[in-house]
């Protein structure tokens, strides 16, 4: 079997119509990813406008430091990422190997600064429920800052997990050769993920971290 | 005439090539039982709210039993039955034969839409079996957050993961339709019924994941105690409602569109005319997919929603009459000076055409404010939505089961017995929900378990059409297990039907066409000539 036929699968004619239908499919994935996530941010406007003191003073408690930190690291590793699949495009297996282990490293790291977040979050009796302490005003809006807090960011790293996970398959399958410039389609649309996962961040650190700052 | 050799059925009998296939054909039958046991579990439990409501006082059971026993009947039905049917099965095997495939795009992903199914469905189950859901079908909160002691959340985790496997039907659907056409097969040669499922799936992509993300923050309410939509912790519970409403009023398209298009396609063939109108039906399936997005709030007539967002949502609520009544005058129209053949396929979609004009049209009247503030909560507005889950999508998705049966299985079901059970069901629902309009409007408000004695005549009535309906139902399960065994050869084209699916064996190969075709010309090119001789 030749190697085009080997990566064409039995009900498409040939390896351009798989692309497409490959990439069509990821795109309307992320769309319902933003409305999954449309959700949240539905819930977190509505509660925005109607208790904008409380989400001044929610968003306070956030470390604005490690968010911002977080925010390059997830930025490089888009950067890494688009550049995996330029390798993949001029036919280099071992660059993209190596970028692929690169993205999946930033996203760890990614997820380390924010599990030490959670850990002070923890420490200071901040996360919801009975075990909930906040002595400032307003300390039930507050609670309500934190739940969305931990719910778009906890969705979100759950998603960085998930990407993580599918970029150490294409990492296996990159290694085994199994993406040249005709074919690479599993690749490019891991990377459209990735980076839909990435902005989804580019729009949650202004949304919780930076509520306060322009005062 | 001698039995097909190689088909999709008889590719593989072991449970593995059925449990491990990736045939769209043979995932459409994984769906076909899956959601018939559903419908009959769904079916049951709208049995028992009938008896019980043969007396005033109720004759089986008490409150809180009857509380879940409604919920329990409208989930199932809803999520679990009516959402998945016409898409799932029917849209399963259609899709790709329909536009001249060998599969949809993804095929392993359907395999995996049918387990999320399956798994979703086993949740249901055991959330009813430990004691069922209470706090009615849409989960209002606070009752499904903070009062609710019944086992709310194992039926959203179900509700949540079946989600997933709607969008992945929508997701695949959208993909084959857009990338995998036959050659010649241009967007205004597709049968309607893929406009309609085009745009099924387009709810699909946009609503599920709301509801999705709002049964997860119940799900978060309920364990951590927090008070996402409680107004004692600073929470909103009409946020749920709008929230939950943003999917479940286009839900109500998903049921509909489908049959929609069932009955376009069944209207030309039975009538041996040319569809008329094409692109006006065609497009007005996307127009009531989209507008579908813009209503929810009649939901929120009563619940302390703006007067004027109440006056918006109204209005955006009348707009969706237009394309609807565009289906039928189209339908209609194709009728005129058609050469009517009354087979069983025709017989249902007649019922879906009377039974969703009333639906409809009674739609406009709880769609009005000062209408709805009347029959709000009352069963006028059971029986308006019953008109158009029971009466519209599922007469479009038996009408759509008996058109295709022989394709699906290869065999002819006996006709007589399949017109007796299309009137059977038509004269059994009307008897159980036309009352149901006229106790609405007299004050019978829904959900309750007992009711002044003055209504007890028309509680019988609709306890009788239950009665009549249930027999109905209950017929073509029977005579389509029966033909499948029995009944005639059916060939590749019993009903002398345009469209690519009848150009190919019954049942099928495995691969679908030997071929792939080519089209050359619009869909339903009926001409009156073949009408001749189809008599």
């Amino acid at each position: 079997m030749s190697e085009a036929g080997s990566a064409l699968a039995t009900q498409f004619d040939d390896l351009e119509q798989q692309h497409d239908a490959a990439t069509l499919g990821m795109w309307i994935f992320l769309v319902t990813e933003i409305m999954f996530f449309g959700g949240l941010f539905a819930g977190y406007a509505v509660y925005r406008s109607m208790y904008p003191q409380a989400f001044a003073a929610g968003s306070r408690l956030c470390e604005i430091a490690l968010g911002a930190i977080n925010t390059a690291v997830l930025i490089s590793s888009s950067l890494t990422m688009a550049l995996a699949v330029r390798a993949a495009q001029t036919g280099r297996r071992l660059a993209i190997v190596a970028l692929l282990v690169a993205t999946m490293l930033l996203g760890a790291a990614f997820l380390g600064i924010k599990f030490v977040e959670y850990g002070h979050k923890y420490a200071e009796h901040l996360i919801p429920g009975s075990g909930f302490t906040y002595t400032g005003p307003y300390a039930q809006q507050v609670q309500l800052f934190v739940c969305f807090y931990f719910a778009m960011t906890g969705l979100h790293a759950l998603h960085m997990v998930i990407g993580i996970g599918l970029l150490a398959v294409m990492a296996v399958l990159a290694a085994r050769g199994r993406f040249t410039p005709a074919h690479y389609s599993p690749l490019e649309v891991a990377g459209l993920y990735w980076h839909f996962v990435d902005l989804v961040w580019i729009f949650l650190f202004p949304l919780l971290y930076l509520v306060d700052l322009h005062k | 005439m001698s039995e097909p050799t190689e088909n999709y059925l008889n590719a593989g009998y072991g449970l593995k090539s059925w449990l491990l296939t990736t045939d769209h054909k043979r995932i459409a039958l994984l769906y076909l039982i899956s959601i018939t046991l559903l419908f009959f579990v769904g079916g049951a439990l709208a049995g028992l709210i009938r008896v019980n409501l043969l007396t005033p006082q109720g004759l089986l059971v008490g409150a809180e039993t009857y509380n879940r026993l409604f919920t329990m009947h409208g989930l199932i039905m809803i999520f679990f039955f009516l959402i998945p049917s016409i898409p799932a099965v029917l849209g399963n095997f259609l899709v790709p034969m329909m536009i001249g495939a060998r599969d949809l795009a993804f095929p392993r992903l359907n395999l995996l839409s049918w387990y999320l199914f399956v798994g979703g469905s086993l949740l249901a189950i055991v959330s009813a079996v430990t004691g069922g859901v209470d706090t009615g079908w849409t989960f209002y909160t606070p009752y499904s957050t903070t009062y609710s002691n019944s086992h709310v959340l194992p039926m959203a985790a179900g509700i949540f993961i079946t989600g997933f496997s709607s969008i992945l039907t929508g997701l695949n659907f959208i993909v084959t339709i857009h990338t995998m056409r036959a050659p010649g097969l241009t967007w205004f040669r597709l049968p309607l019924f893929l406009w309609s499922l085009y745009a099924t799936s387009i709810i699909f992509i946009l609503g599920t994941p709301v509801i999705a993300i709002t049964l997860a923050l119940v799900g978060l309410e309920r364990i951590f105690g927090v008070g996402i939509f409680n107004p004692g912790l600073g929470g909103d519970p009409v946020l749920f409602q709008h929230l939950f409403w943003f999917y479940s009023h286009p839900a109500v398209y998903v049921m509909i569109l489908p049959a929609m298009g069932v009955v376009s396609e069944i209207i030309p063939c039975f009538a041996r005319k040319r569809i008329f109108g094409y692109s006006f039906v065609a497009f007005s399936s996307v127009a009531i997919a989209v507008l579908g997005f813009l209503v929810w709030g009649h939901h929120l007539f009563v619940s302390g929603q703006s007067i004027y967002a109440g006056m918006v949502f109204s209005f955006l609520s009348f707009l969706v009459a237009i394309p609807s009544a565009i289906k039928v005058f189209n339908w209609t129209a194709t009728l005129y000076k058609g050469s009517i053949a009354f087979d069983t396929p025709m017989l249902y979609a007649f019922g879906f055409i009377g039974l969703f004009t009333i639906g409809g049209l009674t739609g406009l009247f709880v769609a009005s404010l000062a209408v709805d503030v009347h029959v709000h909560d009352t069963y006028f507005v059971v029986a308006h939505f019953h008109y158009i889950m029971v009466g519209g999508a599922v007469m479009g998705y038996l009408g759509g089961i008996h058109y295709w049966w022989p394709k699906i299985s290869g065999r002819l079901y006996p006709e007589a017995w399949a017109r007796l059970s299309a009137v059977v069901i038509f004269l059994g629902f009307n008897l159980t929900f036309f009352p149901q309009f006229l106790l609405g409007y007299l004050g019978m408000p829904r959900r309750y378990h007992a009711y002044p004695p003055e209504f007890q005549v028309l509680h019988v009535m609709s306890t009788a059409g239950s009665t009549i309906l249930g027999f109905g139902y209950l017929m073509p399960l029977v005579y389509l297990l029966w033909s499948l065994k029995y009944g005639a050869l059916a060939g590749s084209n019993p009903w002398g039907a345009t469209g690519l699916e009848w150009r190919t064996p019954s049942p099928p190969p495995t691969e679908d066409f030997e071929h792939t075709p080519v089209v050359a010309e619009e869909a339903y090119a009926y001409s009156g000539e073949e009408a001749e001789q189809h008599v």
